[in-house]
């Protein structure tokens, strides 16, 4: 890979993605906190999404934790407490695949549903396929990575993770990078596609899991107070026209 | 004594002809939108039905409302906070869209397309979720005027314990229409249950609202309501319910479906409450005094104390004046003759019914009885065993004795004017027999048969001066200090602020010269000592 190349696909790319997913996100809540949401569709199916929505959930928020432990904790940390690089890899091969299981099935039984379940493919927008198929990819690159690289025990968090860490520092390092195995680099640039459109999709109801309902009082209430005048063209308000087909 | 006002709605059910004005009119207002097809703010059900959604009653099926759990806490019937979070993906609780009923409408331009021929072309039943063909199973208003009831109606949630006795036959077969809108609980289990806290209740009037900006589409509000009146728009994905129609009621107008209704069977009014007492009243232990209660949780406005502690509270005067003369209080808790209903959700209801005895009365009719003979109608009262029940499961947790009670008032309320109306002296008894003066009857009857617009709606405008003026601060066109002269401008204050404080030198900074040139005297500010040259104008020659 000639150092132009490199130098695009682990700085430029990931800064701009970064950029983007951070003014997105305060563009959206601004101008569109009305298309903040997660979209259900258990009103038009609930059968299969009964098993098809926890598991994919509940396994992503595995694989997340996985990510965070392997990319953003330091290896020095965890060398640490005691726990060395062979008894790592055996957890984080397991518990990585494990999560894989989940989410590939989960992401399977969702992803037939919006396919072929008339009523769920109706509701689906072209953003929400552009979504799922960014996400599809992304998921069978990580079982990929996670599968290919069980056995080979590639030791990630001396290259990628040092890599990721070292964007936050101002300084990228592009060479440790490109010592990971292409199949880690593969997913790793992959990655940065979906945070350039997460804050365009309904990825974003992900910000909004109401961790807070557990020390709220229950009763809400609320009292007229002044609230700014609507500003034209950014209310985000997306009423249609009586008799629009859809 | 903490008081708060709540708008709130009564219904006379022997009025209601079941013509569904109402639905179309709210529907038409506010859910003629794409996402909303299935969504009825306001649908008139006949009971015994199943309803919609189907069996929505059976809180055993969906878990709506609230519960005690068993040290006698208030709690959601659908499980705890840390349970909701953990169901988050998938709600067990949610009735599906057949529970509704897919929405459909019709394929008219076949019709209007179709060529000359033999045949006369039909118009096809097209889904509104998918624009496919389907063929109709259930939906809204499906069993009107007991249409199925003989295959349908006895899974209706209220017929529990009855079955045995009721036969769907129709020479034995009772109904009356049923008109829902959100009930605007004191109690709300729908903003309970909203993860978000995009759902809330309005300090002022007690209107339950959903912020469609806050709200994320978890959907436990949908299934913690037991009414199911909160709805899911699938387009948006946002939950929306009844408004109360709050434009109109800020603006001291009934809501759309009270407007349009053809019977005049609705009244809008006031009540005052105390908040303190709200989760104790909801948490009562046996169901079949939630009823009372309710009753005890209310204030009365005619009391000067509760009238004092209300102005305290911030209630505005008008609205306490429109409280002493709201028609929901008065028939609610001064005649007790308007139930909420399923008291037994614990979520305390805020639009109330007075019971049909339309049922009792036609019995009695078919017997070849006068069903305005109070005493005939009393006997059928105590006799009709089913309706009875069947009501006080609707209305009083299973209680009949309420029921009783008020079919046999409004009876005596006919009676008695029957009798006077004829000239015939009244039974003296009559009104006491039903615990009440004859001042009281006449009252009842003024309400419930005459009534009019500005005596069945009492609704004081909302109080948007105190927002105007704050709305007036927040949004300021222009910066205070950029007067000529002013600090902003490259001044060192504008012109005379001194005058408005009272200067420290008073005579001199009171003095200006006015556009013709004169001097004048500015008596703003001024503190009284010292002359107030140039006050009046010169005296003029004679």
């Amino acid at each position: 890979m000639s150092s132009t190349w490199a130098y695009f696909w682990w700085v430029i790319l990931p800064y701009v993605a970064m950029a983007v997913f951070i003014v997105g996100h305060i563009w959206r809540w601004r101008y569109d906190q009305y298309g903040w949401t997660s979209y259900s569709t258990q009103l038009q199916e609930r059968r299969r999404l009964k098993w098809g929505a926890p598991l994919f959930h509940y396994g992503t928020f595995a694989a997340i934790g996985g990510h965070v432990l392997g990319i953003l904790v330091p290896k020095s940390w965890i060398d640490a407490i005691g726990i060395d690089e062979h008894v790592y890899h055996l957890f984080s091969a397991t518990a990585g695949l494990i999560a894989a299981a989940l989410v590939i099935v989960g992401m399977g039984i969702l992803a037939t549903r919006r396919l072929f379940v008339p009523r769920v493919k109706a509701t689906t927008s072209p953003v929400d396929w552009v979504a799922m198929v960014l996400l599809g990819i992304m998921v069978i690159l990580g079982i990929v990575v996670t599968a290919i690289n069980a056995p080979l025990g590639h030791e990630y968090r001396d290259t990628i993770s040092i890599w990721f860490r070292s964007l936050f520092t101002g300084s990228a390092d592009v060479s440790v990078a490109l010592q990971a195995p292409l199949y880690f680099q593969i997913h790793a640039v992959a990655a940065w596609l979906l945070f350039l459109l997460w804050p365009f999709t309904r990825l974003v109801h992900a910000w909004s899991y109401p961790l807070w309902y557990l020390w709220r009082p229950y009763v809400v209430y609320r009292s007229r107070k002044a609230t700014p005048p609507p500003e034209p063209g950014t209310g985000g308000r997306k009423w249609r026209k009586i008799g629009t087909p859809y | 004594m903490r008081p708060m006002a709540q708008v709130a709605m009564v219904m006379n059910l022997d009025k209601c002809i079941g013509c569904h004005t109402c639905s179309v009119t709210c529907k038409q207002t506010w859910t003629n939108r794409p996402g909303m097809e299935y969504v009825y703010f306001n649908n008139v059900e006949t009971k015994p039905g199943v309803g919609y959604p189907r069996r929505y009653e059976d809180q055993e099926q969906w878990h709506g409302g609230w519960t005690l759990d068993k040290r006698g806490r208030l709690q959601l019937k659908a499980g705890g906070r840390v349970r909701k979070l953990l169901q988050i993906f998938w709600n067990p609780n949610l009735p599906s869209i057949d529970d509704y009923g897919d929405p459909w409408t019709y394929d008219y331009q076949t019709v209007i397309d179709a060529p000359l021929g033999a045949h006369n072309p039909t118009a096809h039943s097209i889904s509104a979720l998918t624009g496919k063909d389907v063929n109709l199973h259930w939906g809204p208003n499906w069993e009107d005027d007991l249409a199925g009831a003989p295959a349908r109606a006895m899974a209706d949630p209220n017929l529990a314990g009855l079955e045995d006795r009721v036969r769907m036959e129709f020479e034995d077969v009772f109904m009356f229409y049923l008109p829902r809108i959100c009930e605007h609980c004191l109690n709300p289990s729908c903003v309970a249950s909203c993860p978000s806290g995009a759902m809330y209740k309005r300090d002022e009037d007690g209107i339950v609202l959903v912020d469609q900006d806050r709200c994320r589409g978890w959907r436990f509000c949908v299934s913690g309501c037991p009414y199911k009146k909160v709805y899911f728009n699938h387009r948006t994905g946002k939950a929306e319910k009844c408004t109360f129609c709050f434009p109109r009621i800020e603006q001291g107008q009934p809501t759309i479906c009270s407007e349009t209704c053809v019977g005049r069977l609705r009244y809008l009014g006031l009540f005052l409450y105390d908040a303190d007492k709200v989760l104790e009243a909801a948490a009562t232990p046996d169901p079949q005094d939630l009823y009372e209660a309710q009753l005890s949780v209310f204030l009365d406005p005619e009391d000067p104390q509760v009238r004092t502690e209300a102005e305290r509270a911030g209630i505005p005067t008008d609205w306490i004046e429109a409280a002493r003369r709201s028609p929901v209080y008065a028939l609610a808790c001064r005649h007790k003759v308007a139930l909420p209903l399923h008291p037994e959700y614990r979520t305390l209801p805020m639009v109330w019914y007075i019971p049909p005895l339309s049922p009792v009365a036609d019995v009695a009719h078919a017997e070849g009885y006068d069903e305005n003979d109070p005493d005939r109608v009393f006997a059928t009262i105590e006799s009709l065993r089913i309706p009875m029940e069947y009501l006080a499961n609707l209305f009083t947790a299973g209680d009949t004795s309420h029921i009783r009670r008020v079919l046999r008032k409004l009876a005596a309320i006919r009676g008695y004017q029957r009798a006077a109306q004829l000239g015939i002296d009244p039974a003296d008894d009559l009104p006491e027999q039903v615990g009440a003066s004859p001042d009281d009857l006449d009252d009842l009857y003024r309400l419930l048969a005459i009534a009019k617009y500005d005596e069945r709606y009492v609704i004081p405008p909302a109080h948007t001066e105190d927002a105007g003026r704050l709305m007036a601060q927040h949004e300021q066109l222009f910066c205070s200090l950029d007067t000529p002269g002013g600090p902003g401008m490259g001044g060192t204050g504008p012109e005379g602020v001194d005058a408005f404080h009272g200067g420290a030198s008073p005579g001199a900074s009171h003095q200006f010269r006015d556009d013709a040139g004169r001097q004048r005297f500015n008596l703003f500010g001024w503190d009284g000592s010292g002359s107030a040259p140039g006050l009046f104008p010169e005296e003029s020659a004679p």
